[in-house]
C-alpha cells in the first residue's frame, strides 16, 4: 500500500514536470533544480487533492517543507 | 506626526526603544508594551485629523466583527459557510475599495493613513481562517497585529501566524540581544538609505536634467533618461530605507518583521525582480491572488495549458496591484505593464527553445539582466507619472 502511494505521488510529479527520472532523485531540491516553480507547486497541490483527497492550502507549507519528492510524499502520508 | 519622516518621530523612538531594551534584558514579555506604545503612536499619527481616527476605530471594530464571525463559521460545520465567508471577505475589502473609488472624485474622501496596508492583514486573517490555518486568534493578538506601529503606514506586510508566534515567544536575554543587534544594523542601514541614498537620487532627478537641458530632441531624451534613473535611485533608497528601518524597529520590539527588499538591481529576469522588490507585497499577492486563481483554474480545468493559466494569473495579479496603489491611469498602466512583462517572461521560459539552451550562458545572463533593468526603470517611469505627464 505504502509503495503505491509513493508511486502515485511520483507519477503526479512526473505529469506536471515532464521529468521522467524524478523518482530516482527523491532528495533533490525540485525548486533549486528548476523542476518545480510556484505554478507547478500549485498544480501539484490541486492534483494531490484530486488523487488522494488531501487538502493542503497554498500558504500552509513553506517551500522547504515540500521541495523534494520524499518531503511531498511525507506531507501526503501525514494527511491520509 | 508622520512616521519615519519627522524629527519628532525619531526622538520618540529613543524612549520607546530604551524601555523595550530594559524589558528585553529583564526577559519580560514585550507584547503588552509594544501594543500600548503602538496605540499611543497611532493616536499621534491621527492627532491632526479626528475624522481619520474615528474612521480607523470604526474599521477596527468592523474587522474584529468579521474575523470573529468567520472564525465561528469555520469552528463547526455550517451548510452555507463558504457563501457566507465570501460575503465577509467582500465586506472586509469594501472599505478600501470604496475609499479608492471615492478618492478619485473627492480628494478628501473618508479614509485613514495605512488603510491600504491594514487591508492586507485583515484579508489574510479571513482567508487563512477559512483554510483552517488559523484556529484561534485572541482579541489582544489580533489588535496588536493590526496596530503594530513600525509597519502601519507602509509595510512591510506582516503575516498573522508569524506575528503571533513572535509576540508570544519568551526570549532569553541572549536571544533578545541577538535580535536587537541585528535590528540596529537594519535601522542604521535604512537611515543611510533614506537620508543619504534617497537624497542623492532626488538631487539627480531634479538637478541633472536641468544641466542637460531640453533644447534639442536628443537632449530632451537624455534629460528624461537621467530623470528616470534619478527617480529609480530615489524610490529604491527611500522605500527600502524606510522598510529596513521598520524591520530594525520591529526587531527591537521582539517582532521579526520580514525583509522587503533584497538587492533588486541584480535581478536577471522580471520574476526574479519581484522576488527582490517590495517582496512582502508581491508574495502576498502571489499567495492570495495568483495561487488561488491558478488553483481554481486547474481544479475547474478552465484552460488546457498551464501556461495560459499562469499568464492570465500574472496579468490579473499585477493589475490588482496597480489598482491597490490607486485608481489613476499611471498606476493602472503600471500594473498591467508588469502583468504583461511577467506573462511574457513565463512564455519565454516555458516555450522558447533558445532560452532553454542558453539560459546558463554568461552572455545570455548579462543581456537578460540589461533588458530587465531597462524594463524596470521604464516601469518606474510609468509609476511616477513621467511617461504619461512629462514633468520636465
Amino acid at each position: 500500500m505504502a509503495e503505491s502511494i509513493d508511486q502515485k505521488v511520483i507519477d503526479l510529479i512526473v505529469d506536471i514536470t515532464g521529468e521522467e527520472e524524478i523518482g530516482d532523485y527523491r532528495d533533490v531540491d525540485l525548486f533549486d533544480e528548476g523542476v518545480l516553480d510556484s505554478l507547478g507547486a500549485i498544480e501539484l497541490l490541486v492534483n494531490l487533492k484530486g488523487a488522494f483527497g488531501v487538502s493542503i492550502a497554498p500558504t500552509e507549507l513553506e517551500r522547504e517543507e515540500m521541495n523534494t519528492v520524499n518531503k511531498i510524499i511525507e506531507q501526503v502520508q501525514a494527511r491520509l | 506626526m508622520g512616521f519615519f519622516a519627522e524629527p519628532a518621530f525619531f526622538l520618540l523612538l529613543v524612549p520607546i526603544v530604551g524601555i523595550a531594551v530594559v524589558l528585553g534584558i529583564a526577559e519580560k514579555p514585550l507584547a503588552r508594551y509594544g501594543c500600548a506604545v503602538s496605540i499611543v503612536m497611532l493616536l499621534l499619527l491621527f492627532s491632526r485629523s479626528l475624522e481619520s481616527l474615528a474612521f480607523f476605530v470604526g474599521y477596527l471594530v468592523w474587522s474584529f466583527a468579521l474575523a470573529w464571525y468567520v472564525a465561528r463559521l469555520f469552528a463547526q460545520e455550517h451548510p452555507q459557510r463558504i457563501a457566507r465567508y465570501r460575503i465577509c471577505l467582500a465586506l472586509q475589502i469594501a472599505p478600501l475599495a470604496i475609499y479608492k473609488v471615492g478618492v478619485v472624485f473627492e480628494p478628501d474622501f473618508l479614509g485613514f493613513l495605512g488603510m491600504s496596508y491594514i487591508t492586507f492583514k485583515t484579508v489574510q486573517v479571513l482567508i487563512e481562517t477559512r483554510d483552517g490555518l488559523i484556529e484561534h486568534m485572541g482579541a489582544f493578538e489580533y489588535l496588536y497585529f493590526l496596530v503594530f506601529f513600525p509597519t502601519f503606514t507602509s509595510g512591510p506586510i506582516l503575516r498573522s501566524r508569524k506575528f503571533v508566534e513572535d509576540m508570544n515567544a519568551r526570549l532569553t536575554r541572549d536571544q533578545y540581544f541577538d535580535l536587537l543587534y541585528r535590528g540596529a544594523g537594519w535601522f542604521i542601514l535604512g537611515a543611510l538609505y533614506k537620508f543619504v541614498g534617497a537624497a542623492i537620487g532626488q538631487w539627480g532627478m531634479w538637478f541633472l536634467p536641468s544641466v542637460v537641458g531640453t533644447e534639442s530632441a536628443g537632449a530632451a531624451v537624455l534629460a528624461n533618461i537621467v530623470y528616470a534613473l534619478g527617480y529609480t535611485v530615489y524610490l529604491f533608497f527611500d522605500f527600502a530605507g524606510y522598510s529596513h528601518m521598520a524591520v530594525g524597529l520591529g526587531f527591537a520590539l521582539g517582532i521579526e518583521v520580514p525583509r522587503n527588499f533584497r538587492s533588486p538591481f541584480v535581478a536577471l529576469d522580471i520574476k526574479d525582480f519581484w522576488n527582490r522588490w517590495h517582496i512582502t507585497l508581491s508574495h502576498w499577492l502571489r499567495d492570495f491572488v495568483f495561487m488561488r486563481f491558478s488553483a481554481a483554474s486547474f481544479e475547474h480545468k478552465w484552460f488546457t495549458s498551464p501556461v495560459t493559466t499562469a499568464c492570465l494569473g500574472f496579468i490579473i495579479n499585477m493589475t490588482l496591484m496597480g489598482i491597490w496603489h490607486g485608481l489613476t491611469i499611471d498606476y493602472l498602466v503600471y500594473g498591467i505593464y508588469h502583468g504583461c512583462l511577467l506573462a511574457g517572461c513565463e512564455l519565454m521560459q516555458r516555450k522558447w527553445g533558445f532560452y532553454k539552451k542558453h539560459k546558463r550562458d554568461r552572455w545570455f545572463k548579462v543581456c537578460s539582466w540589461a533588458v530587465t533593468m531597462i524594463a524596470v526603470i521604464f516601469g518606474l517611469a510609468l509609476f511616477s507619472g513621467q511617461v504619461l505627464h512629462n514633468p520636465l
